[in-house]
C-alpha cells in the first residue's frame, strides 16, 4: 500500500507500454465498411440494394439517353426534331425550348420594351439576396425597400405608369386624410385614446407617402403602356406569387389576431373568412374572381383580368397565412402576454413590440412553405386564361411549326425543371432558416 | 380618507368610459359590423343590378332545365335531356369516385415511401427521398398534364394497345379491364358479408371484455379475418358463384366489354395519388420518428419481438401524430381533384363550369361548389376528429 509511489512493483510478465493500435477490420472501415453497414447488412438489405440499384440505373439511363444522347439541340423548326430513320426515334427536342425560351421568360411583352422586365428581375434579385443572407446589414431598410418601394417600381415599370389619376381621386385622398386628422384630434383631445404628437407624426408620414404615390402613379415617364394581357411566362408566375405572398402577410396577420381576439364578433367573422376560403379549392376561387367579381362591382366598372386573379389569390393565401401565423401566436408562452400587460402596454403596442416579432420569427419556415405552395398553385391561373409559365408552354405547344412527337414531353420536362429549381431551393432555404432559428432553442 | 378614495373613484369612472375595455370592445365591434354590413350590402346591391341588366333570374330554378350537353363518364343514368341538377350530381359523384380511389392509393403509396425513407438501407432511403423531393416540388397541374398529354394521349391506338396478360389493355382511349357482373343470388353473399361484420363486432366486444376481466387475449385479428372472408366465401360457393366477368375484346376499331376507365380519369387518379403520396410519406416519416427510441428499447427490454414492438408499441403511438396531418392531406387531395377541369374529367367543377357558361348563373353555381367542398371538408375533418379522439392519449 504505502511503499515508494514512483516505482510501482509490476510483475515481469505484465506489459509496461501499450501495444500500437491496429486498424479496424476491413469489413468495418472505409468504403467497404460503409457499404457493409448501409447496403448489405442482411440478405434482405442486399436484395433491396440490388433492386434499388436496378431502378436507379434504368431510370437514369433512360433519362440520359432521351435527354442528352438522342436529344436534338439545334434547329429552326420541327424538321430538326423529326427522326430520319425509324430504328432510333428522336429524343428530347431542345431546339423547341431554345426557340421558345424568351417567351417563357417575358411572355408576349414587346421586344423593344423587355429591358423594363429585365430591370424588374435584376433589382428584385439584388434586393432579395441580401435579405436572405442572415448576416447582411440594413435588414430593416432592405425589407422596407422590398415591401414598399420595389412593388411600386415594378408596377410603374411593367405597366408603363402614367395612370389616369383624376381630380376626383385627389379630392377623395384629401377628404380621407382630413377625416383621419379630425379623428386624431377628437380622439386625442376629447377621449385621450391616442397620443396626439406621435399620431400626427404618423399622419404626416402617411400623407406624404400617399401624395408621393399618387404623383408617381400619375406621372408620365414617357414609357409605352403595356397591357397585362401581353405579360406572360415566368413574369406572370412571379408577379402572381409575389403579390400573393406580400398581400397575404398583412391580411393574414390581421385575420390571425382576429381569430384569437376576445371580441366575439371579430372572432366569428375571422373564423368564417378563414374557413370559407380554406374549405374550397383555389380553382373555384379563381372562377369566382373571373366570373363573379365583375358582378360585385358597380355597373360599368371593369377590372383587369390579371388584377382579378391577383385579388383571388391574395385572399385565398391570406386565409392559409392566417393559420400559419396563428400557430406562431399560440407558440408564444402566456408569460410574454402577461409581462406585456404588466408593463402596461395596450393591445396593439403589445402585439407590435412583444408578440408579433417573436411569433413571425417562429413561423418564417411556415411562411416559406406556404410561399412554395402558392408558387406551385400559380399554375392554376392558366385555367382561367392567363398565360403564366404553364400557360405559355401550352401556347407554344399549339404552334404547328413545332409539332413533333417529342415537343410536349420536352416542354413539360423543361418547365417542370424550372418550377423544381425554384421550389427546391426555397425548401432548402426554409430548412436552413429553421436550423438557424432553432439554434437558440438547442442546448 | 374615504373622501379621497371617492374622489379617485369618481375621476376613474370619468376617464374609464373611453378606456374601459368592455366599452371599447363593443364600440369597435359595432363599427366592424357596420363596415362589413355596408360592404355586404354594396356587393348584393351591385350584383342584383348587374343581374337585372343581363336579364338573369336569380335562384335555383334553372337546375330543373334541360342541360343539353353530354358527359363522358357517368355513374348514374344521364343523357343530354337530363336536367342541370342531374348533371351537377353526376359531376359530384365523379369527384367522389376519383377522390375516394386516389385517397386509398395515395395512402398505400405514401406509407410505403415513408417507411422506405426510414429504411436502414442507404440506397432505399435515398430513392424515397428523391421521390419526395422531386414530386413535391413540381406543380400538380403540370404533373396532370404530363400524365394526360405526354403519357396517356401518346399511347397507341386500340388496335396496337399495350396488353397485360390479355386481360388489361391500355391505349389512347384509356384503360380496359375485366369487370364482374353479379347474378341475382349475389344478394345472399352480401347478406353473408353483413352477418359476418355483425358477428365480428360482437366477437370483438366479447374479446375485449374478456381481456379486461381475465387478462387473456383471444386472437381477435385472425377470427375477424376468418369471419369476414370466410362467410361470404362459403355463401359464394353455396350459391354457385353468381359472378360472371366480362372481358374487354377488340371488335372492329375499339374494345367491347369489360370496364373502360377514360384517360382523363386515369390521369387524374395517377396524378393525385402520386402527388399526395409524397406529402403522406413525409407525414408518416415524421410520425414514426416522433416515437422516442426509448419506447422501442423498452419493448426490447420486455422481451417483445420486432414485429410485436412495431404493432403494439410504435405504430399506435405514431398514428396519434400521423392522423391529424393525414386528414389535412385527404382534404387537400379532395380539393385538388378540382384540377380535373384542366384535363376535361367531368368532376363537379367541370360540369358546374359548363352549366355556368350555358346559363350565366354564376352566383348560384359557385354557391353550389362551395357547399359541396365545405360539406366534404366538414365530413372528412369530422370523421378524422372522431378517429383522432378514439386513438388519442388518455391523460390522467
Amino acid at each position: 500500500m504505502t511503499g515508494e509511489p514512483n516505482a510501482p512493483r509490476v510483475p515481469a510478465f505484465v506489459r509496461t507500454e501499450s501495444l500500437p493500435q491496429r486498424p479496424a477490420p476491413v469489413s468495418e472501415r472505409g468504403v467497404i465498411g460503409w457499404m457493409h453497414a448501409h447496403l448489405f447488412s442482411s440478405w434482405l438489405n442486399a436484395a433491396l440494394t440490388v433492386v434499388g440499384l436496378y431502378v436507379i440505373v434504368s431510370v437514369a439511363w433512360s433519362v440520359i439517353d432521351w435527354a442528352i444522347l438522342r436529344g436534338i439541340w439545334d434547329g429552326a423548326d420541327r424538321e430538326a426534331c423529326l427522326s430520319t430513320d425509324r430504328a432510333t426515334p428522336a429524343g428530347a427536342c431542345w431546339a423547341f425550348v431554345r426557340a421558345k425560351f424568351p417567351q417563357w421568360v417575358y411572355g408576349l411583352y414587346p421586344l423593344d420594351q423587355r429591358w423594363r422586365v429585365n430591370i424588374v428581375y435584376i433589382v428584385g434579385a439584388l434586393a432579395l439576396i441580401p435579405m436572405m443572407i442572415p448576416s447582411a446589414p440594413y435588414k430593416r431598410a432592405n425589407a422596407l425597400f422590398l415591401l414598399i418601394v420595389y412593388p411600386i417600381l415594378t408596377l410603374i415599370l411593367l405597366t408603363g405608369g402614367h395612370f389616369a389619376i383624376e381630380a376626383s381621386d385627389w379630392l377623395l385622398l384629401v377628404i380621407l386624410l382630413a377625416i383621419a386628422l379630425v379623428l386624431i384630434v377628437l380622439l386625442g383631445r376629447g377621449a385621450g385614446m391616442v397620443d396626439v404628437p406621435s399620431a400626427l407624426r404618423l399622419w404626416v408620414k402617411v400623407a406624404l407617402g400617399l401624395v408621393l404615390l399618387y404623383a408617381l402613379l400619375g406621372f408620365d415617364f414617357g414609357m409605352v403602356a403595356v397591357e397585362t394581357s401581353l405579360w406572360g411566362g415566368l413574369l406572370v408566375t412571379l408577379v402572381v406569387a409575389i403579390t400573393g405572398i406580400v398581400a397575404s402577410l398583412p391580411i393574414g396577420i390581421i385575420l390571425a389576431l382576429g381569430r384569437r381576439s376576445r371580441l366575439p364578433v371579430v372572432r366569428m367573422l375571422s373564423i368564417m373568412f378563414i374557413e370559407l376560403w380554406r374549405g374550397v379549392p383555389l380553382i373555384t376561387v379563381l372562377f369566382m374572381a373571373s366570373v363573379v367579381l365583375p358582378l360585385f362591382m358597380p355597373a360599368g366598372t371593369s377590372v383587369d383580368k390579371l388584377l382579378r386573379a391577383l385579388i383571388g389569390v391574395a385572399l385565398f393565401s391570406a386565409a392559409y397565412m392566417a393559420e400559419v401565423i396563428r400557430g406562431g401566436l399560440q407558440a408564444i408562452p402566456k408569460g410574454q402576454y402577461e409581462a406585456a400587460a404588466a408593463v402596461g402596454l395596450p393591445y396593439w403596442r403589445m402585439m407590435q413590440f412583444i408578440i408579433l416579432p417573436q411569433a413571425l420569427r417562429i413561423v418564417i419556415p411556415g411562411i416559406v412553405n406556404s410561399f412554395i405552395a402558392l408558387f406551385k398553385d400559380t399554375t392554376l391561373v392558366s385555367i382561367i386564361g392567363i398565360f403564366d409559365l404553364l400557360g405559355i408552354l401550352h401556347a407554344g405547344l399549339a404552334d404547328a411549326r413545332w409539332s413533333t412527337p417529342q415537343t410536349a414531353a420536352t416542354g413539360y420536362f423543361a418547365v417542370a425543371l424550372i418550377y423544381w429549381i425554384f421550389c427546391f431551393s426555397m425548401s432548402r432555404y426554409s430548412i436552413f432558416m429553421e436550423h438557424r432559428l432553432g439554434a437558440g432553442m438547442r442546448r | 380618507m374615504s373622501a379621497v378614495t371617492d374622489e379617485v373613484r369618481a375621476r376613474d369612472s370619468r376617464t374609464s368610459f373611453w378606456n374601459d375595455p368592455k366599452i371599447r370592445g363593443i364600440l369597435s365591434q359595432a363599427l366592424l359590423i357596420l363596415v362589413v354590413g355596408w360592404f355586404a350590402w354594396e356587393i348584393i346591391d351591385n350584383t342584383v343590378t348587374n343581374l337585372q341588366e343581363r336579364r338573369i333570374a336569380s335562384g335555383y330554378r334553372f337546375l330543373e332545365n334541360t342541360a343539353g350537353f353530354g358527359i363522358v363518364q357517368t355513374l348514374i343514368p344521364y343523357s343530354e335531356v337530363s336536367s342541370y341538377g342531374r348533371a351537377f350530381v353526376v359531376g359530384l359523384l365523379n369527384t367522389l369516385l376519383v377522390a375516394g380511389l386516389s385517397i386509398v392509393a395515395a395512402t398505400l403509396l405514401g406509407f410505403v415511401i415513408g417507411i422506405m425513407r426510414l429504411s436502414k438501407n442507404w440506397l432505399i432511403s435515398k430513392i424515397a427521398a428523391a421521390y419526395v423531393e422531386v414530386i413535391r416540388n413540381v406543380p400538380l397541374l403540370l404533373q396532370l398534364f404530363v400524365w394526360y398529354r405526354a403519357v396517356l394521349k401518346s399511347m397507341p391506338s386500340p388496335r396496337e394497345s399495350h396488353s397485360f396478360a390479355d386481360l388489361f389493355f391500355v391505349n389512347n382511349r384509356g384503360l380496359y379491364a375485366p369487370f364482374p357482373l353479379f347474378g341475382s343470388r349475389m344478394i345472399w353473399v352480401l347478406a353473408a358479408l353483413g352477418l359476418a361484420v355483425v358477428l365480428t363486432a360482437i366477437f370483438n366486444i366479447y374479446a375485449k371484455r374478456r381481456q379486461e376481466q381475465t387478462g387473456q387475449r383471444l386472437p381477435r385479428l385472425w377470427v375477424s379475418v376468418a369471419l369476414i372472408l370466410g362467410l361470404p366465401a362459403l355463401s359464394l360457393i353455396i350459391n354457385g358463384v353468381p359472378v360472371n366477368f366480362t372481358y374487354p375484346e377488340l371488335q372492329g376499331f375499339n374494345f367491347v366489354g369489360g370496364i373502360n376507365m377514360i384517360p382523363e380519369f386515369v390521369a387524374l387518379f395517377l396524378g393525385l395519388s402520386i402527388y399526395t403520396a409524397s406529402f403522406i410519406a413525409e407525414v408518416v416519416r415524421a410520425g414514426i420518428q416522433a416515437v422516442s427510441k426509448g419506447q422501442t428499447e423498452a419493448g426490447n427490454a420486455l422481451g417483445l419481438r420486432g414485429g410485436s414492438i412495431l404493432r403494439l408499441i410504435v405504430v399506435p403511438q405514431a398514428m396519434r401524430v400521423i392522423v391529424p396531418p393525414l386528414a389535412n392531406q385527404y382534404l387537400n387531395l379532395t380539393k385538388n381533384s378540382s384540377l380535373a377541369v384542366a384535363i376535361g374529367y367531368p368532376d363537379v367543377v367541370a360540369t358546374g363550369g359548363t352549366v355556368l357558361n350555358q346559363t350565366g348563373q354564376a352566383v348560384e353555381v359557385i354557391s353550389l361548389w362551395m357547399a359541396v367542398y365545405l360539406t366534404l371538408s366538414l365530413l372528412t375533418s369530422g370523421f378524422m376528429n372522431w378517429f383522432n379522439a378514439r386513438i388519442a392519449l388518455v391523460e390522467r
